[in-house]
């Protein structure tokens, strides 16, 4: 092999011979020699428009560098040009696979932030609707987990699941995918007996077929060595990395907000938190797998304890009135047009909230002048977070593993990217 | 359990803290942007108060002549299971923060996202790029001088 008289270090001699483009790069040794492979942002295996530079050395990475980006729409900007109630139809475009959830979360940021509480009715149907959304979530997870590492009949069977909560849905708040469900003080509409009906058979039928799933990938050999001990990550990292949700259940550490610092009622709520150890995708998969049960219970219960009475909270000034009611009082009149026209006042001051969304810790920080609109919106995603941890998390790994990996950390690029 | 956290806190760094406020069961402390890597080292390490995960940093625009730009940390303990949220500021003339990274690692693209959208420069991070924003971008899109609408013709576009 001859010596290398060039200046240049190799790996800006590749980069430049790509930048020349009708130039070829010859090494001497092929074997000698570490590649740059460029995943994404097209890419079927990154859900969504996730770029990947990952520097290989034979089929083992060596280095990985995440670039988000491509989905940027700049929400926290548009947020500072909308009252806190035209923000509501923006947050359903954040986890795009958990709309109700963001909703929830951002009614209950701006409702600190005023000062005042939901009904209980609205508050139990915001936490069925949420824990329907984390199923939804966690089935598209485990559909495309089992897709990326070669099992499509699990894809196809928790898609035939989805699509019957995306029927729940649709009776619940007139969409699908875009509610746009939760208000400011309440929630757009009740549920009717029918809806909580057919909800009540969803959630009866769905752990058969979780259990159908898992008869397919607990015990599959393929699916076991392609996910047990891959992608590692210790507790110690995974907090130092800021990892929330799933994926720092599946490290040992017992973390939930919803017990933690129990918001809407669910310090009423008898449930567990599943916590596994192993911090690797196998792990974080048994933890989505029993959280759906635990949601179920959940769900189970709402029902149960379901209040009646108003989804509303009469606060004038604060809370839009009921249409019957504008249409009837002059005050009420009056406020809708204040409150339609220049947004809700809330005082001056700032809050952090946060809820336990399917993903992790989903925050928002408000910083409020008294004004109509939010000075300042700061969106904390978990996606975003947790995309962090994957440069650890592909140390040493082989190419192979990546697209598990991703998929095991389950990130949605309509909220890391915001 | 706020007023241990402050307390703790006004023992430690006794000329540290500049102002504190408590809004909604919530605890700000703002502090001299030179100190608030040694009060966050000291938040993570003290055995009793132990706020280990770094939620969020974000960054804001407050829009004054002085002390425009602000860093908002927002800290939270698994253990006790509460929240801090620390503030600094920094003038408009070179905005500059020293980074977290050394005490937290997610403070990394934290900091990155916040660089993006203020132009706030973290001496010291190991990778200060653009997050969001295509690397040629020139301007700070959540700056209060930024146009809704965007600047014509910053963005770049491919060549057909």
């Amino acid at each position: 092999m001859e010596t290398r008289t060039d200046e240049l270090p190799r790996k800006s001699k590749i980069l430049q011979a790509l930048e020349d483009q009708n130039t070829s790069v010859s090494f001497d040794d092929p074997l000698e020699n570490e590649m740059i492979l460029n995943m994404g942002p097209q890419h079927p295996a990154t859900h969504g428009v996730l770029r990947l530079l990952i520097r290989l050395d034979g089929e083992t990475v060596v280095g990985c560098v995440p670039e988000v980006g491509y989905l940027h729409r700049g929400y926290e900007k548009l947020a500072e040009n909308c009252s806190y109630h035209e923000f509501i139809p923006h947050t359903d475009r954040l986890d795009y696979l958990s709309p109700l959830s963001n909703n929830t979360a951002y009614a209950l940021a701006v409702e600190k932030l005023l000062g005042i509480e939901a009904p209980p009715r609205a508050t139990y149907i915001r936490m069925m609707i949420t824990e329907l959304a984390r199923i939804s979530s966690h089935l598209m997870f485990l559909g495309s987990l089992a897709m990326d590492v070669g099992a499509l009949t699990v894809w196809m069977w928790s898609f035939r699941e989805r699509e019957k909560e995306y029927d729940l849905f649709e009776s619940i708040a007139g969409a699908r995918f875009t509610t746009s469900y939760t208000r400011i003080g309440g929630i757009a509409q009740d549920v009717s007996p029918e809806t909580i009906a057919s909800v009540k058979k969803f959630v009866d039928e769905l752990p058969g077929h979780i259990r159908e799933c898992e008869k397919l990938l607990n015990t599959n050999r393929i699916f076991l060595e392609r996910t047990d001990g891959i992608g590692v990550i210790t507790p110690q990292q995974a907090i130092d990395l800021g990892l929330t949700g799933p994926g720092l259940r599946a490290c040992g550490i017992e973390h939930d907000l919803r017990k933690a610092n129990p918001y809407l009622a669910y310090s009423a709520m008898d449930f567990d938190v599943p916590v596994y150890e192993g911090g690797d995708a196998l792990a974080r998969y048994y933890v989505r797998m029993d959280e759906m049960r635990e949601s179920v219970k959940i769900v189970h219960q709402i029902l149960q304890k379901m209040p009646t009475g108003e989804v509303h909270a009469f606060k004038p000034k604060k809370v839009l009135p009921r249409k019957e009611r504008i249409y009837t009082r002059m005050e009420e009149l009056i406020h809708d047009f204040m409150l339609v026209n220049f947004g809700v006042e809330p005082p001056v001051g700032e809050i952090y909230s946060a809820v336990e969304a399917p993903k992790g810790e989903l925050g928002f920080y408000i910083y409020s002048h008294g004004e109509g609109y939010p000075w300042r919106l700061k969106i904390r995603s978990p996606s975003f977070a947790n995309l962090q941890s994957l440069p650890v998390m592909m140390n040493k790994c082989m190419i192979s593993d990546v697209v598990a990996i991703i998929a095991s950390l389950d990130p949605v690029m309509g909220e890391a990217d915001k | 359990m706020n007023a241990v956290v402050l307390e703790k806190l006004k023992s430690r760094f006794a000329n540290a803290v500049l102002d504190t406020n408590e809004f909604r069961g919530e605890l700000t402390v703002v502090v001299p942007k030179e100190r608030i890597v040694d009060v966050c080292r000291f938040l993570k390490e003290d055995p009793q108060l132990q706020f280990d995960l770094l939620a969020d940093v974000c960054g804001i625009d407050m829009y004054t002549p002085t002390k425009r730009f602000g860093v908002i940390y927002n800290l939270y303990s698994l253990k006790n299971k509460n929240r801090i949220r620390l503030k600094v500021f920094t003038e408009e003339e070179d905005p500059k923060v020293p980074t977290m990274t050394g005490v937290y690692g997610t403070a990394n693209w934290h900091e990155r996202e916040t660089f993006d959208m203020f132009g706030i420069i973290f001496e010291g991070h190991p990778d200060l790029r653009r997050v969001y924003m295509p690397e040629d971008f020139e301007h700070y899109p959540l700056r209060k001088d930024f146009p809704l609408m965007g600047i014509p013709g910053s963005l770049s576009l491919p060549k057909k």
